[in-house]
């Protein structure tokens, strides 16, 4: 409740937006945004151009992890969009992830070529592992970068639209809505953990050589995909809070807070929905295949309903509703448990259900809460 | 009592093995001499330490009455000497003139004493001689094994003797089995011994005869009288009793398949009875106080863990542990709910979302204190003997007792939960909570403390399914993970806040899965499962027996 966005801070809906001037009045955007860019600079400069014995040099290894963070931001945003602006909790978003990430990981297979273990010039490793003689129809066009992007936008589009559409509208919602999509995660987990499926069963998909031709090992590679992470968080953020700042967002504001008053006063409330999680999938598919070739694998585990819920906490932490919450919460909670990991595995559990109990708990408004009573105050 | 089982028994038993020795009378006389003279003191050590020694000559006619002596005894170890003596595991030691069992280890051998079973270390390979024997001599084992078998005085025995012999009999073992039928107290055995003469009746040249044994035997399931008819199928040279083959086949086909059906029911109700023991705490906390519990599975894990510590405390008696283990874990995992329920989900009722993620932080917690403060392997829980074991209904078709225990388990807890929710104090004020929570107040009703006890007899159930799940699968920090999705489903596909939409929800969820499993494999059917729930949840949103009134509303 309290995580309402008053409807003062936006901008009048009546005027025609461009894309950045959805952030005209997001002060938190706008850091956000400024940060990402510099970001973006620094990184590939502090990466490539200073020498490694520097203390400010920052190694390749760093540089895939904040790429990383970011795919994972990219999706935090996604899941605010329609859980903190259309009150949608969704425990799937993991799975739009992950499909995303096949689809990109499967395209990364191909590339693999002759250069594989077994050296089949067509089928995967894996594939030939199980004695397969042809590839499944599913992994054609997957040798060309084109169809693989589009399918990782398309695969987890059509899932989350399907799901939609059924659930929508048959008016399935609150938690009996977010049990049935941590049921879909976990039914396509255990569907892809099956070698029958074709996509390398428990494994999943590895050993990945390049994309387009880079290699991905490189240090050039780790730092253009850092940057085209930060370009689709960039992009993602903007068009968030384009839709937010919209009519349209308006509605779902509508919905998220009494959704039967809504529909009786005439907005086709299914259908905000729909086009909201669809949108919000693809930016979840289009995060997966950022993540996969700075992470080098894609496996079933990503489907687990445990990932899911981990992003949920992200934007808890980081605070629902305000879509720069949802990324300094990813990144927060991450570096935390890159840091915890290391330092002290075992408790990295305790930390993180902790946080979890207190933020619910105090902070319903999450960190961005904290910053904007300050704000309020000042 | 023993001694007069034992003396009659080898009165019983002088006159088959009087056939056996034709020209090796003698020495068969020589070793019967034994026998009959220790049977009536203690049952006879030193004849069969006589006739170990005697095993270990040259000469086979020798062995082979040394043998017929040992199987004379009447001693208990007979019937395990005789089959080491066949299977060669039976050694000579010439240090110290012992006869030994030797079990091959590394190099050499690990060797205990024939006669007491006293373990002797281990032996080089050339320390000890294998007592050789021949064929003639392997025949005259198994017929003697046969007999010592058929007149064992467990039943059990005897009826494993009968379906040992049964496929392929020689006419000796027959005459042994008419002769068994005469004087065959127990029912079962009988049966057997019935059905093995009818196969052999198959034999014979009489087709009457063979007409009348396939009649006998149709509507068995025993796995050789269908080979045995399958072969009549083909060769037999009567076309009456080939037709007469084919009849009794069908049927026989008729009553396997009924029994495969028989057997999945039972795994599917069996495992529906896991889901239901799972859920239906889940129900409690869900139902009655809207709040998505996912520590639930965390609950239950506690439940099995506290089955874990009460057996560590009581290791002589894992019979009793699980009767202590039952209140046990649902005082612990019902104190942990309440603590839970105290410190935590009372700040947040009417935010079921916000429960969902606390609750979600509160089982990582209890998943790493379990590591931490246990083990993060799987620990050990030991099965009581009482639940090993199967009940054998027929030859096709064997019910395991734990999943018997464990499904009258699932229902008496249901029935024990339904009569406190309908008939006791508590009960109806946890209704009243959940149905109108101002007007419950208003009656005087102390709602915190409703809820508080709620939770606390939710999670309590969820502990006494612990115990349960503890018999079934593996004890580590994770279990609980695997359940909690399960109960969900079968939660949201029962209807929310009806007991009984749980036990229905589940046990139909568990039939369907192991209906489809032998198509679609075991993980497949649990997917199409989730899909159908999924699909199920579009048409009746609020589940198979949906709460009405207002209280739906909520």
């Amino acid at each position: 409740m309290e995580a309402r966005v008053k409807a003062s801070a936006l901008p009048e809906p009546g005027a025609r937006l461009g894309l950045l001037a959805a952030v005209r009045g997001d002060r938190g955007g706008q850091v956000l945004l400024a940060l990402l860019g510099a970001c973006a600079l620094a990184v590939p400069a502090l990466n490539l151009l200073v020498p490694e014995s520097s203390p400010l040099h920052l190694s390749s290894y760093t540089v895939a992890l904040l790429g990383k963070y970011l795919t994972y931001a990219l999706l935090a945003v996604a899941l605010d969009l329609v859980w903190g602006h259309l009150g949608i909790l969704s425990l799937g978003h993991g799975a739009f992830f992950a499909l995303g990430g096949y689809a990109m990981g499967m395209y990364l297979m191909r590339q693999i070529g002759e250069r594989g273990v077994y050296g089949h010039p067509v089928l995967p490793d894996f594939m030939v592992f199980l004695n397969w003689q042809e590839l499944p129809w599913f992994w054609h066009g997957f040798d060309q970068f084109w169809f693989a992007a589009l399918m990782v936008v398309l695969v987890p589009g059509l899932l989350a639209f399907v799901f939609g559409w059924l659930a929508f509208r048959s008016r399935v919602t609150g938690v009996y809505l977010s049990i049935i999509t941590q049921a879909l995660t976990y039914a396509l987990m255990l569907a892809f953990f099956r070698n029958e499926m074709g996509f390398g069963g428990n494994n999943g998909l590895t050993d990945f050589k390049d994309i387009l031709g880079f290699d991905l090992q490189s240090d050039a590679t780790r730092v253009g995909l850092f940057v085209a992470s930060a370009a689709a968080l960039a992009f993602g953020y903007l068009a968030c809070s384009y839709i937010v700042a919209s009519r349209l967002g308006r509605v779902a504001l509508a919905i998220r807070d009494a959704e039967d008053r809504t529909r009786f006063i005439g907005y086709r409330v299914e259908r905000v929905k729909l086009f909201l999680f669809t949108f919000s999938a693809v930016l979840a598919g289009i995060a997966g295949a950022l993540y996969v070739p700075q992470v080098g694998i894609i496996n079933p585990g990503e489907f687990s309903p445990i990932n899911s819920i981990e992003i949920v906490i992200w934007v808890a932490i980081g605070g629902r509703a305000t879509l720069y919450g949802a990324v300094i919460g990813a990144v927060l909670v991450n570096y935390g448990k890159t840091w915890f990991t290391g330092a002290l595995p075992e408790a990295w559990l305790f930390a993180l259900g902790g946080l979890f109990v207190l933020v619910t708990l105090f902070l319903p408004r999450g960190i961005a809460g904290l910053w904007r009573r300050r704000g309020a105050s000042g | 009592m023993t001694t007069q089982r034992w003396r009659g028994r080898s009165d019983g038993r002088r006159s088959p093995s009087s056939r056996v020795a034709t020209g090796r009378l003698l020495a068969v006389l020589a070793a019967l001499w034994l026998p009959l003279f220790c049977a009536h003191a203690t049952p006879g050590s030193d004849g069969l330490e006589a006739a170990l020694t005697q095993l270990t000559e040259r000469s086979f006619a020798t062995k082979a009455a040394a043998a017929e002596a040992i199987a004379e005894s009447g001693d208990e170890r007979a019937l395990g000497l005789l089959r080491a003596l066949l299977d060669g595991d039976l050694h000579f030691r010439a240090s110290d003139g012992r006869i030994v069992f030797a079990e091959r280890s590394g190099g050499g051998y690990r060797v205990r004493d024939a006669l007491t079973g006293e373990a002797l270390g281990e032996a080089g390979r050339r320390e000890v001689r294998r007592i050789a024997i021949n064929n003639q001599m392997r025949t005259q084992l198994r017929g003697l094994i046969a007999g010592l078998t058929l007149a064992h005085p467990d039943p059990q025995v005897r009826l494993a003797a009968v379906h040992e012999v049964m496929a392929d009999p020689d006419d000796e073992t027959l005459k042994r089995l008419r002769e068994r039928l005469a004087g065959e107290p127990n029912g079962r055995v009988r049966e057997a011994l019935e059905l093995a003469l009818a196969l052999a009746d198959l034999e014979r040249e009489d087709p009457a005869v063979r007409l009348a044994a396939i009649e006998g035997l149709a509507g068995s399931l025993e796995p050789a009288v269908r080979n045995h008819l399958v072969a009549l199928l083909d060769e037999d040279p009567d076309p009456q009793v080939m037709a007469a083959a084919a009849d009794a086949l069908e049927g026989i086909a008729v009553r396997r398949q009924l029994n495969a059906l028989a057997e999945t029911l039972f795994f599917g109700l069996s495992l529906g009875s896991v889901l239901v023991l799972a859920a239906i705490g889940l129900a409690i906390t869900f139902g009655v106080l809207g709040v998505i519990n996912m520590a639930h599975g965390e609950l239950i894990m506690l439940g099995a863990y506290t089955t874990y510590l009460v057996q560590q405390a009581m290791p002589g008696a894992i019979g009793w542990s699980l009767l202590v283990a039952v209140p046990a874990a649902f005082l612990v995992s019902g104190a942990f709910g309440v603590a839970i329920e105290r410190l935590v989900i009372r700040f947040l009722y009417g935010r079921p979302l916000e429960t969902l993620l606390a609750t979600f932080g509160i089982s990582l917690i209890l998943q790493q204190l379990v590591r931490t403060v246990i083990s993060a392997q799987n620990v050990v829980v030991e099965n009581p003997a009482w639940m090993q074991g199967s009940l054998v209904i027929n030859p096709g078709l064997s019910l395991t007792y734990n999943r018997i225990a464990i499904l009258a388990f699932a229902l008496v807890v249901f029935l024990g939960l339904v009569l406190i929710l309908k008939r006791t104090a508590l009960g109806l004020q946890v209704r009243a909570v959940s149905q109108n929570r101002a007007m419950a107040r208003a009656m005087g009703v102390r709602s915190a403390r409703v809820d508080a006890l709620t939770f606390g007899l939710g999670a309590g159930v969820a502990g006494v399914a612990g115990v349960a799940l503890s018999q079934l699968t593996n004890v580590g920090p994770n279990m609980g993970q695997a359940y909690i999705i399960d109960s969900f489903m079968v939660v949201v596909f029962g209807g929310v806040g009806n007991l009984w939409g749980t036990l229905v929800g589940g046990l139909t969820l568990g039939v369907a899965n192991k209906l489809m499993e032998p198509w679609a494999g075991a993980v497949l059917a649990k997917v199409l499962v989730l899909v159908f729930i999924i699909l199920f949840i579009q048409k009746r949103p609020r589940g198979l027996f949906p709460q009405r009134g207002r209280a739906a509303e909520a």
